[in-house]
């Protein structure tokens, strides 16, 4: 498809002349530190920044597993009640702020936009490393909040609760929040103008992978949905600090402006957070099943689609505050509607299944887990837009079992199946398959016991953000932690044997799935500068062949 | 309360409702998965990478229609959803007859009711079967949310608004109550019970309750309104003294003077707060002169002489 | 590492050329100030509501703020504007030292706002015009309007600062030879910038002084 052919004899080629003509970008610049804290590679940068969610995973995970054992019996007898309540707000706010919203557009992304755009780097790579310390400066933030005593306001930060009646560092948690939504705005900038401005000669809208169509969409939302947020927890910082009374009920003040400020960013953050898992799965699926996509440009339009109608449906989150009916039947058959793309894809998915030659590598595993996943955890979120049924479940373990479908079944198995599809472009290393597919397995085994249960424990009304409950639910508590210790192992394992594969894995070439794009058109890993000359684009993307693999693509 | 039933037993017709459109949605949903699982696990099998099976394109135009067909398709059965759903909501917005009106105050951590007769209970909602119950709510602190799976219902209940929320339930029985928007550190304590009795029922507990009218009551319920709650009570967030066995005490005051807590010290303390601040407190309390008359300042007197026993029956 | 400055007059490498330097420079900065709008719609969708939930209490409060400094603030924030234009327009002709002086101007025009903001501040503390304060005189809802007047008027003083400190630094990389201004577009895309935060002020100026005042 390009001018670098990614037959195996190219391959051979791409290796003599990186010796010829430099190393790859893990060892060019050398290995110092500070090498690395002042890079201003995009891979580099997308490492650190693979570190850094790295360790925010962990920390949110630990916090969920404090959780899950809390809510083993029904009395609150592991934690006390303020413990509790400082563990989900714990849990929320770093794996959403620090783990969901910035880990694929920063890792993945960071890493694969400018090479898929045949680029040698983003537009603007000192503002992509300062993106990563105000990530890292964020995360320093809530960090600290946490070890001063924590917040307990829960992620959503609702109003006069966080603003004049919670006595826990909320302030620094909220500034945190406030910087890491500044490096968001600079990511999404970046990936927006290097899109527009840097594709390599050929490479038309229309031929751009799915991948990055996603990235480009979520950085729409970043850019124009994350200021609003901004605003909102700067004024609950100035009316704790400053007195300011614009959420204050006692002196006039609404607390739900600020239920509409901080959705109008917080349901288009979902699709921050599963679009680009949607892109992931689109270039593993066709991959796997040596498919070009179905329905490329049904694809983009509906990614596209998504990311507009998904700023208008925000409402849906306020169905039982006391918003006029009116609104309620506004918000609820846009939510309907916002669901019709996403609908779409999933078919499409499944259609480029049909008459492929498919194989089941780990990256194919997590991809087809994540269509069942996400078909499940959209579908709920149907229920979740009819009133009468919100009505009911709103704030109950529906809802939780409903965004874990979404963000944790959907948008991270989509993350660990893009890291393992990029893991050899991206070290240079084969991970060992076996161990993959069994974690990958285990992954949606562990994912479905569950969270599973959550959606019987909501409907039979157990509130969601509760310490103790009525003894009536212990047996899907019991369930959900067995799940949950299931999961928390096979998050644990990729870590091992990704890790050995670092030091150990076998060398891989320069496109070991045999797949098509131009990141896999240059050296595993990529030299300094990506490509060794500016790639061309003569041909649409996915040009895959179930039919046989052509020696001449 | 007895088992699962307090939760999940349907006590309303507007319940039955919604369990019928949440089951229909449900195996809905249960068949769309199986259907996409199906297709992905028999193409999973049939075009597995060694398999003879037939990889020829199909049609351009046959694909475009298979893509036409589901998308129509898809947004015909949601929007079918979407007025169901939306039909039943706007049906149920409109009780019959004229509704038992009921206060409803949600505090951080109880739910306080106030029949029409001035009945009052705490954690505890009698209501007659068959008959409109309106509860009108508010919030003292921030926001909870009034919820009872049986009926399937829940209002948040935003402070600085009066929120309505009725419902008719059609089955005596007990029925759990829960707060449903975190609300703090004891939120998951926030619980209570509904009782649904039957009409005549209904009129004997009434008959066995006394309705608290005296000049204490309407003192407590000032305190809050006014919002001397707001600061004063135990669960505030701003640094105000609190006033539990405050009547008859000896306060230290900035200044270094002691003074006891005379009706003279407390009155002048609500019109002129600035005068005498207490030791260690800042001057923020903003007078309440010209706010209060005469007849409520009575009243407030009269509820914090009580304040002991009242806040010992909160906790 | 790569030593060369994106904001000297040469090509950074990962662009190709001059042209798509200088595109994505004036693309990026659109963008950004696109979230700006978003980060200020916010507060003055919360002050049109409120506004008209409380008209009264707006106006009262409305009129305790010092019009004659906001209309001098005015006054000198759009002179600010021209001489930012002229600067871009001197950078357009390659005329550095011109630049330097107009920038310098600029500078100094958007201190003195500060300065006359400051002594604004310091004299609505003075009077208790502040949310939270004791001795808060105004009615019961005036207190809104005056959270917004301090939420506003401090978010455009923070950028205000940001934006003069961009001109520092600009000036300073102009007179130094490091930007050739007519080879990059780094003064108009920080004269964007300053356009851009004048333009929230000419909103909030009769949002804030002229309220009431009618
Ligand atoms: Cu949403
Ligand atoms: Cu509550």
């Amino acid at each position: 498809m390009t001018d670098t052919t990614a037959d195996s004899g190219a391959v051979e080629t791409a290796e003599t002349t990186d010796e010829a003509l430099g190393r790859s970008y893990l060892s060019a610049s050398g290995s110092t530190l500070s090498s690395w804290l002042f890079t201003i590679d995009h891979k580099r940068i997308a490492i650190l920044y693979a570190i850094s969610t790295t360790v925010f995973f962990f920390i949110g995970g630990a916090a969920a597993t404090l959780i899950r054992l809390e809510l083993l019996t029904p009395a609150g007898d592991l934690v006390a009640d303020d413990t509790y309540n400082k563990l989900f707000t714990l849990h929320g706010i770093t794996m959403i702020w620090f783990f969901l919203v910035p880990v694929i557009p920063t890792t993945l992304g960071n890493f694969l936009v400018p090479l898929m755009l045949g680029a040698r780097d983003l537009a603007f790579p000192r503002l992509n490393l300062f993106s990563w310390y105000l990530n890292i400066g964020g995360g320093l933030l809530a960090l600290a909040a946490i070890i001063l005593g924590g917040v307990d306001t829960g992620w959503t930060f609702y109003t006069p609760f966080s603003s004049f009646y919670s006595n826990s560092y909320v302030s620094i948690a909220a500034l945190g929040v406030f910087l890491t939504g500044f490096s968001s705005i600079a990511t999404g900038l970046n990936f927006i103008v290097t899109t527009h401005t840097m594709r390599c000669p050929g490479l038309t809208w229309f031929r751009l992978p799915l991948f990055i169509w996603a990235n480009y969409a979520t950085s729409l939302i970043m850019l124009l949905a994350t200021p609003v947020l901004a605003m909102a927890l700067l004024l609950i910082v100035a009316e704790r600090w400053f007195g300011l009374a614009i959420f204050d009920p006692t002196r006039g003040g609404d607390p739900l402006l600020f239920q509409h400020l901080f959705w109008f960013y917080s349901h288009p953050a979902v699709y921050i957070m599963i679009l680009p898992g949607m892109g992931v799965v689109s270039e593993i699926i066709t991959c796997f099943a040596r498919r070009r996509v179905f329905g490329y440009t049904a694809m983009v339009f509906a990614i596209l689609a998504i990311a507009v109608i998904g700023f208008f449906v925000w409402g849906h989150h306020m169905f039982v505050s006391g918003q006029s009916s009116y609104a309620n039947l506004v918000f609820s058959f846009l939510s309907f509607m916002v669901a019709v793309p996403s609908a779409i894809k999933v078919f499409n998915w499944t259609a480029t299944l049909f008459r492929g030659r498919i194989t089941f590598e780990a990256p194919m595993l997590y991809a087809l887990g994540f269509v069942g996943l996400f078909t499940m955890g959209g579908l709920t979120g149907l229920f979740l837009a009819s009133v009468p049924i919100d009505l009911h479940v709103h704030d109950t373990y529906f809802v939780v079992a409903h965004f874990h479908y979404i963000m944790v079944g959907g948008m991270v198995s989509a993350f660990f199946g893009g890291l393992h599809f990029w893991w050899p472009k991206i070290t240079g290393r084969l991970y060992p398959e076996r161990w993959a597919q069994a974690a990958a397995i285990m992954m949606f085994v562990g994912f479905n016991t569950t969270f599973f249960p959550q959606y019987i424990l909501g409907y039979l009304g157990m509130p969601r953000r509760y310490h103790a409950y009525a003894p009536e639910f212990q047996m899907f508590h019991v369930a959900s932690t067995l799940g949950a210790v299931l999961l928390a192992v096979a998050y644990l394992m990729p870590l091992f044997y990704l890790g050995w594969s670092l030091f150990f894995g076998r060398a891989a070439s320069a496109n070991p799935w045999e797949a098509t794009g131009l990141e896999w058109t240059t050296a595993s890993p990529p030299p300094q500068h990506n490509f060794f000359s500016t790639p061309v684009v003569r041909e649409e993307p996915y040009n895959y062949h179930p039919e046989g693999t052509p020696k001449d693509a | 309360m007895s088992g699962l039933s307090s939760f999940i037993s349907a006590a309303s017709e507007r319940a039955r409702q919604t369990d019928l459109l949440f089951f229909s949605a449900t195996a809905l949903s249960g068949f769309i998965v199986l259907l996409v699982a199906g297709l992905i696990i028999g193409f999973s099998i049939r075009y597995r990478k060694n398999s003879n099976a037939s990889r020829a394109e199909l049609p351009p135009p046959l694909l475009r229609e298979f893509e036409t067909g589901w998308t129509l398709a898809t947004v015909l059965l949601f929007v079918t959803i979407f007025g169901w759903a939306s039909a039943q909501g706007f049906g149920a917005m409109t009780p019959a007859g004229e509704p038992l009106q009921i206060n409803v105050v949600a505090k951080q951590w109880m739910w306080k009711s106030e029949h029409p007769g001035g009945e009052r209970e705490i954690n505890e909602l009698h209501v007659p079967a068959d008959r409109a119950i309106l509860l009108s709510m508010n919030s003292q602190d921030v926001i909870h949310s009034f919820f009872v799976p049986a009926l399937r219902i829940k209002q948040d209940v935003v402070p600085g608004h009066t929120e309505a929320l009725s419902f008719i339930a059609d089955k005596p029985g007990t029925y759990a109550l829960l707060c449903a928007e975190y609300c703090g550190t004891q939120h998951s304590k926030m619980t209570g019970k509904v009782i649904v009795m039957e009409e005549e029922d209904y009129a004997d507990w009434l008959s066995h309750q006394e309705a608290d009218n005296s000049l204490a009551a309407q003192g407590e319920r000032l305190f809050t309104t006014l919002g001397c709650s707001g600061c004063h009570g135990h669960s505030a967030n701003v640094r105000a003294p609190p006033l539990e066995n405050v009547y008859g005490s000896p306060v230290a005051l900035a200044d270094g003077r002691i003074v006891e807590a005379d009706d003279a010290y407390l009155r002048d303390s609500i019109l002129q707060p600035k005068r005498d601040v207490v030791a260690g407190f800042k001057p923020i309390m903003p007078s309440f002169a010209g706010r209060v008359s005469e007849a409520n300042l009575l009243a407030l007197l009269a509820y914090l002489k009580k304040k002991p026993q009242q806040e010992a029956r909160d906790d | 590492m790569r030593e060369i400055s994106p904001l000297a007059g040469i090509v950074a490498e990962q662009f190709d050329d001059r042209g798509q330097q200088r595109q994505a420079a004036e693309f990026g900065m659109w963008i950004f100030l696109g979230t700006e709008v978003l980060f200020f719609g916010a507060i003055f969708l919360g002050y049109t509501l409120y506004r008209m939930a409380y008209p009264a209490a707006f106006a009262e409060a409305g009129r305790e703020t010092l019009v004659l400094i906001g209309s001098a603030n005015t006054a000198i924030l759009l002179t600010s504007s021209l001489t930012a234009a002229l600067a871009v327009k001197a950078a357009e002709f390659g005329r550095s030292r011109l630049v330097v002086r107009l920038i310098a101007v600029t500078i100094a025009l958007g201190l003195v706002f500060l300065a006359l903001k400051g002594y604004e501040y310091h004299h609505d503390i003075k009077s208790h015009f502040v949310p939270g304060d004791p001795l808060f005189g105004l009615s019961e809802h005036a207190v809104i309007f005056v959270s917004f007047y301090w939420a506003m008027t401090g978010i455009h003083a923070i950028h205000m600062a940001i934006g003069l400190g961009a001109w520092v630094v600009v000036a300073i990389l102009v007179r130094r030879g490091r930007v050739v201004p007519d080879k990059t577009n780094t003064v108009e895309v920080v004269g964007l910038y300053w356009h851009f935060v004048d333009t929230i002020w000419i909103f909030l100026y009769p949002l804030l002084y002229l309220v009431g005042r009618s």
